[in-house]
């Protein structure tokens, strides 16, 4: 038990202080590295609390993919960070306040609050199972329509990422399908009757 | 100490306060408001999680899972908007995106 508290204890402080980081570091690129430490850090919190099919999942999409697009668009952009910082110092006090608040708001919440005594659990694991087959039987059959829907969202989001940066370049040549196919001998070939010793 | 329920809940609740605070304090920068807003996110599937773990039912974590989808979508059209932007007007100053009138 003890070891439970020591590195739920180890990963709380890494997911709080890199997650401060990501706010205040001055470059956008520590951000983005310090974002990757905060979700391997609540992967870990995962790993503790059972869900080892999330914690993994929270690894390979977010350090593996989303995490990456930031790094890549960040390089990609060539802005200028320093004069975006500004202002920072300036909204320190209602920024300040207005994080105290909410954060009051939630110490509130999380502090009164009970479970009704009649609820029921809508998926209980049975304990002999694995966590990701346990997910496995729940989310192919109860909640099916939510994974489809799920789909149709990632669809969406990969065409509209599609459409919106894909530029056709002027001036670049490229390859005409149809026109290579639509090639016949009558269009492409021409014989002529050469004079001997005078050339076309 | 035995970690419990609301040992996550308060980490939970700091993370979301960090998040909300980063979307303030950098209000001009648009990349860190999206980072700021994947921490939020992740800030709610900690709780979903917990709860999940601690009620015995794993629908939160299904919808953790859910949740998790819909921020790496987020994420990919926020930025895919934020590369076109910046093609068209070469700067991504938030007050400058705030003249986008339809």
């Amino acid at each position: 038990m003890w070891a439970q508290a020591f590195f739920f204890w180890i990963f709380a402080a890494m997911l709080v202080g890199s997650a401060l980081a990501v706010i205040l570091a001055r470059n956008p690129v520590h951000s983005v590295l310090f974002l990757i430490l905060a979700f391997v850090s609540a992967s870990g919190l995962f790993v503790l609390m059972g869900a080892e099919f999330l914690a993994m999942m929270l690894i390979v999409v977010y350090v593996g993919a989303v995490a990456v697009l930031f790094l890549f668009v960040v390089m990609l952009l060539d802005v200028d960070f320093a004069q975006l910082k500004q202002g920072f110092v300036q909204y320190l006090p209602i920024g300040g306040l207005i994080a105290l608040c909410v954060g009051a708001e939630l110490w509130f919440v999380t502090s009164n609050w009970v479970r009704a005594p009649n609820a029921a659990a809508a998926a209980s694991p049975s304990g002999t199972l694995a966590n990701t087959r346990a997910l496995g039987l729940v989310i192919y059959t109860r909640y099916v329509y939510f994974f489809e829907a799920a789909g149709l969202i990632l669809l969406t989001a990969m065409v509209g990422a599609i459409v919106l940066t894909l530029r056709h370049k002027v001036g670049v040549k490229r390859q005409s399908i149809e026109a290579q196919v639509a090639r016949t001998p009558a269009t492409a070939v021409e014989i002529r009757k050469v004079a001997s010793r005078a050339g076309i | 100490m035995i970690i419990g329920l609301a040992h996550y809940l308060s980490l939970a609740a700091i993370l979301f306060t960090i998040g909300v605070a980063g979307i303030i304090l950098n209000h001009k920068n648009i990349i860190i408001i999206l980072m700021s807003v994947e921490v939020i996110l992740l800030s709610v599937n900690i709780n979903l999680v917990a709860f999940s773990t601690f009620a015995g039912d794993l629908t939160g974590q299904v919808f953790a899972l859910l949740i998790l989808t819909v921020a790496a979508a987020e994420a990919a059209i926020g930025l895919a908007i934020l590369v076109a932007y910046y093609r068209n007007r070469g700067s991504i100053a938030v007050e400058d995106i705030h003249a986008l009138k339809g």
